[in-house]
């Protein structure tokens, strides 16, 4: 029924026209549909349906759980008519037929695994004790309420309408199609935050806003919906207009980019101070818990993103900050509390975390890369079994930990986790001196020596870079910036437990470093927050509470992700970039700007890729596996 | 050199930075207690209307606190904050449906309907319960919590819902520092406006050491506690029990939630031939123990005592598991009527069961029945409808409601004291030896402790 | 060392020699080394002090648990061979191989219940063993492969930290997928038949049949996988490809294929693994991930890329962590040994990693590899 063609391109001439639009693809469609069967099958027996089904976004007609549900399909008929790639590269234009044929094809085959999820939820098939969040309310949601037979057709319906959607997004022109899903995200965030909005409405003033545009404890009215994602979608169309591809704008250098940065920095800035005052103390509370993320982000980002050393076990050095606070300041520290005040015992643990930079960094001096990583973790795990054991509690409290941290003094009166607000400007005071410390280090010589221990440890070697002080110095960085942390967080929540500890932490900060962009300040930054403020650390909740569950799940899932598709992170550094892709970039050698075939030297990006040399962005590998081991 | 600038020059920005706040002045901590006015308030102004609240102070007078308002129409807010997530959610879930099933019991306040809003998870961790606690109280529309079910939660938690006003009520607190120590002062943890229906868990190490040396005759025992704070809070205190009283630990080890393989623990404690373990930890560790220990030479003839966290279908219904006893809060719910709601300990567990498709996971239901009816009694007691057909409650009037509160309820005689023990604190033994019976309530009682006041 | 040493006219001698090497890096790791040392010693010493004074267990409980750890040893061995295999071929640690274990122990999980409410498992328990273990292994085959196709394939040629990160990524997807499709609670096999309960008699030592099972087991599967790496086709395929890759394609061999079976092996292994574990510890969605990171250990102190020594590498951890906190730590009178058991086994990993990457069987790594 459909023919399957390869694009044709024309040859040699220069700034060809785009290439025929091949045919239907029907094996991909169903093979793309299969996949987003099993997707959304998997998201509705791990819950994450009904789960999300409880949080409004759109007043009164859509949920969170609807919209996950209706995201699949989208996704998948958008996906089904995707042509790959030719041989030469390039993107030919899609026709209507494969766009919209194929996405109706991959629709019904989504619709098939769930049918058969809601004929088992039917039948008297109780299957709760294997699979415990198969609830009858799960029939519900995936049939849009309705009974029997329109149960299914509503199914196939939401399906097959949805794929077409994503489907005719195929067709629109790229512009418009990144402004749509800009404007979708804008307006789907809005919704969630209902409750920081109506703090920072209210502290504003603006209270009978928030109540025209919001439900209280709900999400948004649907028509201020609908007229706000009108309004950020012709915004983003337009403004995507005038800016320019995203190659020249990593290419830009000099005397602009840098006041573009200045003025960036400036208005970042008067946020940050004013920010705090505006918005209520759950949105403090939840800057704060971003803000020590970000602090023990930035200390990996060094140790990980400026040397290229893989550390898994980094909340050691987090552990090192916070049981340090604990037993020189709280007068429940058993063994040994001498009481100290805060910002006393702070030089202390800011040296006694180098010490331990430096205990976990020589070992590991000699070590490729795994070996390292694993022996980081090795330490990490040691070391939370020694706060928690028996043994050292005459020093550490065990599992009782210690208590009665007093908080920072600040003028005359006591920080703590009491109060979120000055809590949250202390956190963004001691995150502006790990960022200004962080930055002069990578333009530093240190800076320097750590970047050529990245790319080619022995090159490095060879050139008279001396490697093991280079190492130990991003370990013992590394430490003194994450002790911040330790330090801040026990002094926020007045004890601390071993179980805060534990190997998950380690985990996610090195998901937001990669996440955001390692060896990016700005990237890691936004990785904190984004992450954290959403999705909330391992024992921390984000902003919504229903992620509480799929939290762990979906930082398993974007790590993977942004390793096989973007591993220089969501604001990469215009380095690594190039680094990580140094293969598209050879290629985009040949191709304009509009993704066509040309051989004209002028048109083309060629001066990005040509001259730079590979360049492996973590130190001690080849690039290819055939090294010795 | 470089270095040495480096750091020079951080230590400035530090040393600047700490000037500049000590500058600053006065904080913001009487900003707290703005939240708890009622919406319209909000500014951002510094101001209080209060005179200056020291939440330190015990609230003596009326309007110290403020006062929360719901306007006709609107719904009574109070909030569940348990540990619902994870591998604890077992413990924290059959907490938020007994609130849950109390406030549809309960019916309306004064003609206001209560609402639970979105149940929070304490994670059974201290940064947890605190992050989860700054949600509630700065929604300044919440009258009170039931919460939290692990303990370390509970130390931040308390501080915070004390400093905003609110009062929090406990069904599963058991770590003794929350309220009162045995000599009757005030707890390293107190809070003011904090009150628990579980018991305190020096009671239950003495009830322990109680039984096996004077009821078993037992003089050497060993002690097993898995990293968890209560299980450990356990431990030591039987350990000092069993010691004053004559006995002897001749063995305190632990083991790691995770642990599958026993046998070296249990070889450990063999070596030292206690006459019985006391290993009050949770299931799956509790298994393990359970079906490791009859191998190892020189422990066949033991006697294996645990606790409430093992007290769930998912270890009482092993074969092994015949023959342990328990020590727990007392079960005996049988007859017992909440008379606030005159709901009977069945009548409850039916309605679980119907609603939830489920029997409760842990023991502690009928304690979060108890404390929901204990707080809802107490608002309708204290709320005050206006002339404008709104609702006021007075957070001070609440607290001091609370603090003189008794009635009967599901876990027994409620009274709650100055430092907010508001159960009878009974501890019972029960010896299991039918692993048909799952349900703890139906195990026979082999002894009972009431602790001397 | 530097440019303005004077020319040689004799040999340096050795003290100078050594005095020229030392840096302060290997003095510390000499510190490490002899601390380490010394720890172990006196913990020894002071448990045979106790032992000869009539303290602490007795012989036979001692010999008990060697037993134990050992027959627990033989499992790590079982789930090592995975990781030296896929080490030895692609040169990355896997981490999601402790989650191949987990769905193997998972799924049999639920063939076993199935068997029993047959009643299967009570009338014909070795044929119901039997077919348990064949889905167990089916399932760990399945996902390796699986993982391999989906995450692991595209990036062939990176920098070999990146497998090593996403393989974190896919073990955390794993653990919190079964979590949330199955739910936390730990879920144990049906009861053991009864002629598997109950100890038997080797030469004197009453071993529990359950122990000896799984060393049987562990044993048949080494021998098993021994005769398909040395004497078949794909087996010397396997090797070769571990080898060299590039020389090997040149050889003619499918290497796309070859790395799919190597995973499918290792797979397999784990899925044994998985069915003895499951079987005598239940089965949870957690229960892989400390297993996996042990069992790497045990692949390292075996020597990586050395399948016997996999499994050697097993039951040297099995013995490290089963008898090591009693009788070390015991003996240096630390409180609560046992809680410490972790810590010795990451212990054993981190000093081996550091003083002999190349481990028992392996072969000297280079210079720059070695501490």
């Amino acid at each position: 029924m459909a023919t399957t063609t390869t694009p044709t391109t024309s040859a040699a001439t220069s700034s060809a026209p785009a290439p025929a639009a091949p045919g239907v693809d029907v094996a991909r469609a169903v093979r793309v549909g299969a996949i987003g069967s099993v997707a959304l099958a998997f998201v509705a027996a791990i819950g994450m349906l009904q789960t999300f089904d409880n949080r409004v976004v759109f007043v009164p007609f859509l949920s969170l759980g609807d919209v996950i549900f209706f995201a699949v399909p989208l996704v998948t008929g958008y996906l089904a008519g995707v042509v790959p790639p030719g041989p030469m590269g390039g993107t030919p234009r899609v026709s209507a037929a494969r766009a919209l044929l194929g996405a109706a094809i991959a629709g019904v085959v989504v619709a098939a695994l769930p049918a058969v999820l809601i004929a088992t939820l039917r039948s008297d098939l109780d299957l709760r004790r294997t699979f415990p969040n198969l609830s009858p309310g799960l029939a519900q949601i995936l049939t849009l309420g309705q009974e029997g037979a329109a149960g299914y057709l509503a199914l196939l319906a939401v399906c097959v309408g949805l794929a077409l959607v994503g489907g005719a997004l195929l067709l629109t022109e790229e512009r418009m199609r990144r402004a749509v899903v800009r404007g979708v995200e804008i307006v789907l965030v809005l919704a969630l935050i209902e409750l920081i909005a109506r703090q920072f409405l209210g502290n504003l003033g603006l209270g009978a806003l928030h109540q025209r545009l919001y439900v209280t404890n709900s999400g948004l009215r649907w028509l201020p919906a609908v007229v706000l994602f009108v309004l950020f979608t012709a915004v983003s169309y337009v403004l995507a207009g005038r800016r320019a591809s995203a190659r020249e704008r990593m290419l830009r250098t000099g005397p602009e980019r840098q006041r573009r940065s200045l003025i960036v920095t400036l208005v970042l800035a008067a946020a940050l101070l004013v920010m705090p005052m505006l918005v209520g103390s759950i949105v403090n509370e939840l800057f704060v818990n971003v803000g020590l993320f970000m602090l023990m982000a930035l200390g990996l980002n060094i140790i990980v993103g400026y040397s290229g050393l893989l550390d898994l076990g980094h909340v050691t050095f987090f552990a090192v900050g916070a049981y340090g606070m604990a037993v020189l300041t709280s007068p429940a520290s058993p063994g040994f509390a001498p009481e100290l005040g805060w910002w006393l015992a702070l030089p202390i643990i800011v040296a006694m975390a180098a010490a331990a930079g430096i205990f976990v960094g020589t070992p590991v001096i000699r070590l490729r890369g795994d070996y390292l990583a694993i022996v980081t973790l090795g330490f990490a795990a040691i070391l939370e079994r020694l706060f928690i054991s028996d043994w050292l509690r005459p020093y550490f409290g065990g599992a009782q930990g210690i208590r009665r941290i007093p908080g920072v003094s600040v003028g005359a009166t006591t920080v703590s986790g009491t109060d979120p607000r000055a809590m949250l400007y202390l956190t963004i005071g001691f995150v502006l001196v790990a960022v200004y410390v962080s930055w002069r280090l990578q333009g530093s010589r240190i800076g320097r020596a750590w970047a050529a221990l990245r790319e080619d440890e022995t090159t490095a070697q060879a050139m008279g870079v001396d490697t093991t002080k280079a190492k130990l110095m991003a370990f013992v960085a590394g430490a003194m910036i994450s002790s911040f942390a330790g330090a801040l967080f026990a002094a926020k929540v007045g004890s601390v437990f071993p179980n805060s500890f534990e190997l998950l932490v380690s985990i996610v900060i090195l998901v937001i470093v990669i996440v955001g962009g390692m060896g990016h300040i700005p990237g890691v930054l936004l990785g904190a927050v984004v992450l954290i403020g959403i999705l909330g650390g391992p024992r921390l909740p984000g902003l919504l509470q229903e992620f509480q569950d799929y939290k762990m799940l979906i930082y398993g899932t974007l790590l993977v992700y942004m390793m096989l598709m973007k591993p220089e992170g969501l604001l990469p550094s215009v380095r690594r970039t190039r680094e990580l892709h140094q293969e598209e970039f050879l290629q985009d050698a040949w191709f304009d700007k509009k993704g066509h075939f040309t051989d004209d030297p002028d048109a083309t990006g060629a001066e990005v890729a040509v001259t730079e040399a590979s360049a492996p962005p973590i130190a001690g590998d080849a690039a290819d596996g055939t090294e010795p081991r | 050199m470089r270095m040495l600038r480096k750091g020079v020059r951080t230590a400035a920005i530090v040393a600047a930075a700490s000037l500049v706040l000590t500058a600053c002045g006065n904080g913001d901590t009487a900003d707290l207690t703005d939240d708890t006015e009622a919406d319209a308030d909000a500014t951002g102004d510094e101001e209080t209307d209060d005179p200056g609240d020291d939440p330190d102070e015990d609230a003596a007078e009326a309007g110290d606190l403020g006062s929360v308002t719901y306007q006709e129409g609107e719904a009574i807010q109070i909030r569940s904050l348990e540990a619902i997530s994870g591998d604890v959610a077992f413990l924290g879930i059959p907490n938020q449906r007994g609130t849950e099933i109390a406030i549809a019991d309960y019916g309306d306040v004064q003609g206001f309907a209560v609402e639970l809003g979105t149940p929070l998870d304490d994670l059974c961790s201290a940064d947890g319960g605190q992050s989860a606690a700054q949600t509630i109280v700065s929604d300044d529309t919440v009258a009170g919590v039931i919460g939290t079910s692990c303990s370390g939660a509970g130390v931040p938690a308390s501080e915070l819902i004390s400093s905003a006003g609110m009062v929090m009520v406990s069904a599963s607190n058991t770590n003794p520092a929350l309220t009162q120590t045995p000599f009757g002062t005030e707890g390293e943890n107190f809070s003011e406006g904090y009150y628990r229906t579980a018991h305190n868990d020096l009671y239950q190490g003495a009830a322990v050491a109680e039984f096996v040396y004077e009821e078993l005759g037992l003089t050497q025992m060993a002690a097993i506690h898995d990293g968890d704070p209560y299980t450990d809070g356990l431990t030591t205190a039987f350990q000092d029990a069993f010691t004053e009283l004559g006995g002897e630990v001749v063995v305190y080890t632990a083991v790691n939630k995770g642990d599958t393989d026993m046998v070296p623990v249990l070889t450990e404690v063999a070596g030292e031939n206690p006459e019985g373990i006391f290993v009050p930890i949770f299931p799956p560790e509790v298994n393990r123990v359970a079906e490791q220990y009859v191998n190892v030479e020189g422990l066949e003839d033991v006697v294996m005592i645990s606790a409430d966290g093992a007290q769930v279908e998912g270890f009482l219904e092993i074969a092994e598991a015949e023959g342990f006893y328990f020590s727990g809060p007392s079960l005996q719910f049988e007859g017992n009527n909440n008379e606030i709601t005159d709901k009977s300990a069945t009548d409850f567990l039916e309605d679980y069961q119907e609603q939830y498709g489920e029997a409760p996971s842990a023991a502690f239901w009928a304690h979060a029945y108890d404390a929901t009816t204990l707080l809802l009694q107490a608002i309708d007691n204290v709320a005050e409808v206006g002339d404008d057909g709104s609702l006021t409650i007075d957070r001070a009037a609440l607290r001091d409601e609370l603090y003189s509160t008794s009635f009967q309820g599901l876990i027994g005689q409620i009274t709650c004291d100055e430092f907010g023990d508001c159960g009878a604190g009974e501890i019972q033994i029960i010896l299991h030896e039918d692993s048909s019976v799952t349900d703890a309530t139906q195990i026979p009682v082999v002894y009972t402790f009431v602790p001397s006041e | 060392m530097t440019a303005t040493d004077p020319p040689r006219t004799q040999a340096p001698s050795l003290f100078t020699r050594a005095r020229r090497r030392l840096t302060w890096v290997d003095s510390f790791l000499w510190v490490i080394r002899v601390g380490a040392v010394l720890l172990i010693a006196w913990g020894l010493i002071g448990s045979i002090q106790r032992f000869t004074a009539g303290l602490g267990p007795t012989g036979s409980q001692w010999r008990d648990l060697l037993v134990a750890a050992i027959a627990f040893g033989a499992m790590y061995g079982l789930i090592a061979i995975g990781y030296s295999m896929v080490y030895g071929v692609l040169g990355f640690i896997n981490f999601a191989h402790g989650e191949v274990f987990m769905s193997g122990a998972f799924i049999g999980y639920f063939a076993a219940t199935a068997l029993s409410n047959g009643g299967l498992w009570q009338s014909n328990p070795i044929i119901a063993m039997l077919l348990t273990l064949l889905v167990s292994m089916a399932t760990s085959t399945f996902m390796a492969v699986l993982v391999e196709r989906v995450a692991y394939r595209r990036l062939r040629s990176s920098p070999r930290l990146i497998p090593l990160i996403t393989s974190i990524g896919v073990s955390f997807f794993l653990q919190y997928s079964f979590l949330g499709l199955f739910g936390a609670t730990v879920r144990t096999y049906p009861t053991l038949p009864p002629f598997m309960t109950g100890n038997i008699d080797i030469l004197g030592v009453p071993v529990q049949r359950s122990q000896l099972l799984v060393i049987v087991v562990a044993a048949v599967a080494m021998s098993g996988l021994w005769q398909f790496v040395t004497r078949t086709k794909t087996g010397r395929a396997m090797r070769a490809v571990a080898e060299d890759k590039e020389i090997a394609a040149l050889m003619g061999i499918n290497v796309d294929r070859t790395i799919v079976t190597t995973f499918a092996v290792g797979g397999a292994m784990a899925g044994i693994a998985g069915m003895l574990y499951g079987q005598l510890y239940g089965v949870s969605f957690f229960m892989g991930f400390l297993p996996g990171i042990k069992a790497f250990t045990a692949a390292v102190l075996g020597g990586i890329g050395v399948i016997p020594g996999a499994m050697a590498g097993g039951v040297l951890l099995g013995l490290f962590e089963g008898v090591g906190p009693l009788l070390i730590l015991g003996g240096l009178g630390i409180a609560s040994p046992s809680q410490l058991r972790d810590a010795v086994a990451f212990s054993a990993l981190v000093l081996v990693l550091i003083f002999r990457p190349s481990g028992l069987f392996g072969e000297a790594v280079g210079a720059e590899d070695r501490a």
